[in-house]
């Protein structure tokens, strides 16, 4: 069995942008296997990403979400072909969809974290509400392990 | 040479056409057409929301801050910039030279940054029209249209992006928020185990480079006649030079040659730029139009990134790289610099072979494992870090005061170097394949290549879901709208915008 990756994508400088690597940084210092997991954290989502999700058991991106409806949303993604191509920068369903083409084979089961934030000025500190979004959605990724480690949410911590 | 489209005469008569975003560039830009009612292109312009704000997010901050904080700036480049900064703090702490060691890990790290920005570039923006052909399918013309056709292609570029990532991330401990660069050298020393490993990739990277440089040689020539007149304007050229007029990316002189490759100025001390060049503001642009100063505003505009490096510099210190450049001047130069818009894509392929090279050389070197890192000297007041980014030279300028804040910042980007050339090359083709014409979708299209032959970096990193929505819209010779095709942040687009046609 592969390891967990925990993606985290954002520029730390643009107020709540920096939300999806600020909850990676928050998830190492829970009190999960670290040995089990592998964290990264990038600007942004690029095609040489597809190669990081070769052999891992799932794959959880992270990312600030300006129309968030919740403080956090936690769902499936799967390999898409959509215009995020056309700049610099990825979505993760287009980084699934180069695994799938390139590899040639069904990338990992792979989740999207969207956080809620609202403001991403240059030089911005994170927002109050998207640090109470930060702090929910640090519990659900918690969670997420967990239940990818097989072992149950409570009481099981090591 | 196309100046008379920059402002029309009469333009609230004329039909607008916008070009919004340009695709498959960084950031967001946009192109506005002025067409009369017989199609005739009147007027031609490049918009830049540029890096805005940039300057007062560095003031008050300590100098000694500056390589991390300006990183964050461009999620693109965060080398670059950091290595800029680094060179600027460096003579704030009074060191003109680092220490062998220091030196070469910085040289490795930009290496490292230039190789997997240039293979994106190429395999991830400019393919899929050198692949497919300028009016191929819009849905084709991508990144996974070329991984479904040319797979290994495709595999290859992945391969070599990748490679300079963890280089990058070797010499600076991160991917993202390293702080390599401090004041007078680095941060941290280079392993063996980690060299070890950079060792055992490289020469794969090196083929890889060689195919690359390979397809870009000939698909450019499978249609050359097009490819050469496609974007074609006669410019300057500005760059950095090493020692004996070599290819340098990292330090070195400033070199400015004319359209006919007679040499302006050279070897001139980076720190007296505001000598050579000026920054003219003009009333519809967010961004500056840069010009040498000896040749004035009208004529002094230029051109910096991987052709005017190739067609500045004497030769190529190292060797596949520099069979590759005498190979590419004797078939396109004539004896001039090379002055096709798509020409950047062929230089950027030998600057990538160079790099790999450059790389493997470095790996060998015992210096780059050595200890000691950083020098200290007298402090100063200014300091001024210019390098070769990838895009082309990049200028850092600070001034600091007795507390060692920064009081005034000045950063100029290949992209606003490249200015006024990206209009003229728009111009250029709205003149040569737009003029008179109805508009399609492939039309609109050579636009776009011909912005994107700069790889232009319009970025402002931030890239959360939902902020980007962007919208192209046509209006009448009124001014009122006519169609609006909108892409959300999520990237789906609710209309083709094959329906700009006719208008």
């Amino acid at each position: 069995m592969g390891r967990l990756l925990v993606f985290g994508y954002g520029n730390p400088s643009r107020g709540d942008d920096a939300l999806g690597p600020l909850l990676v940084e928050a998830l190492r210092k829970e009190n999960l296997p670290q040995d089990a997991i592998e964290f990264q954290c990038d600007y942004q989502l690029q095609v040489e990403h597809a190669l990081d999700l070769v052999d891992k058991a799932a794959v959880l991106f992270v990312d600030a979400h300006a129309r968030c409806e919740g403080p956090f949303r936690l769902e499936p993604v799967a390999p898409r072909r959509d215009a995020s191509y056309t700049t610099h920068a990825m979505t993760p369903q287009a980084v699934l969809e180069a695994f799938r083409t390139v590899l040639r084979g069904e990338p990992p089961p792979c989740f999207l974290l969207s956080i809620r934030g609202e403001r991403f000025g240059l030089g911005e500190p994170v927002s109050e509400v998207a640090r109470a979004s930060l702090q929910k959605a640090l519990e659900a990724a918690a969670a997420w392990c967990w239940r990818w480690l097989g072992r149950s949410v409570r009481g099981q911590a090591p | 040479m196309y100046e008379h489209l920059e402002t029309a005469e009469n333009p609230e008569g004329l039909r607008r056409v916008v070009i919004d975003p340009v695709t498959r560039v960084e950031g967001h830009g946009k192109v506005t057409l002025l067409l009369d009612e017989e199609h005739r292109v009147r007027q031609a312009r490049l918009h830049i929301v540029e890096f805005r704000g940039f300057e007062r997010f560095i003031q008050g901050r300590p100098y000694w801050e500056l390589p991390v904080l300006v990183q964050r700036l461009c999620g693109i480049c965060p080398v670059s910039h950091h290595l800029a900064a680094g060179k600027a703090i460096d003579q704030i702490a009074g060191v003109d030279r680092l220490t062998p060691t220091a030196e070469k890990l910085r040289r490795l790290m930009h290496f490292g940054q230039v190789l997997q920005s240039h293979a994106l570039h190429f395999f991830h923006l400019a393919t899929p029209d050198l692949l497919f052909g300028f009016d191929s399918e819009a849905d084709r013309r991508n990144i996974f249209g070329v991984l479904e056709a040319y797979p290994d292609v495709g595999l290859e570029g992945i391969r070599m992006r990748k490679y300079g990532q963890e280089v990058i991330r070797a010499v600076s401990g991160k991917r993202i928020h390293g702080s390599a660069c401090i004041p007078g050298g680095m941060n941290k020393a280079l392993t063996v185990a980690e060299r070890d490993e950079l060792a055992q990739g490289i020469d794969p990277v090196i083929g890889w480079c060689r195919n690359a440089l390979a397809l870009v040689r000939k698909l450019y020539l499978a249609n050359r006649a097009y490819h050469e007149r496609f974007a074609y304007i006669r410019s300057n050229f500005l760059s950095l030079i090493g020692e004996g007029g070599a290819l340098e990316l990292y330090h070195g002189g400033l070199r400015a040659k004319d359209e006919h490759g007679r040499i302006l100025f050279d070897r001139v001390d980076d720190r007296s730029y505001t000598d050579l060049m000026r920054e003219e503001v003009r009333s519809w642009s967010y961004m500056k139009f840069p010009y040498l100063v000896s040749l004035g505003k009208e004529k002094g505009w230029y051109r910096v990134g991987p052709l005017a490096r190739i067609n500045n510099c004497d030769f190529i210190p190292t060797p596949l790289a520099e069979e590759a450049r005498r190979e590419f001047l004797a078939t396109l130069g004539g004896g001039e610099p090379v002055h096709g818009s798509l020409a950047f894509h062929w230089a950027r392929m030998i600057e990538a072979l160079h790099c790999a090279e450059a790389i493997r050389e470095l790996l060998q070197d015992a210096d780059l494992l050595g200890a000691e890192l950083v020098l200290r000297g007298e402090r100063r007041l200014e300091g001024i870090g210019v390098i070769e980014a990838p895009r082309g030279t990049l200028i850092h300028h600070y001034r600091v005061n007795e507390e060692d804040l920064v009081v005034r910042a000045n950063l100029i980007v290949s992209t606003t170097h490249n200015n006024q050339a990206m209009n003229e090359s728009i111009r250029q083709v709205a003149a040569e394949y737009l003029d008179g014409r109805d508009l399609t979708e492939g039309l609109l299209n050579r636009i776009e290549v011909a912005v994107r032959a700069y790889d232009p970096c319009l970025s402002c990193a931030t890239h959360a879901l939902g902020k980007m929505p962007l919208v192209l819209e046509l209006r009448d010779c009124r001014g009122a709208l006519v169609d609006v095709i909108a892409r959300h942040g999520d990237g789906s687009i609710e209309a083709g915008r094959r329906s700009v046609a006719g208008g």
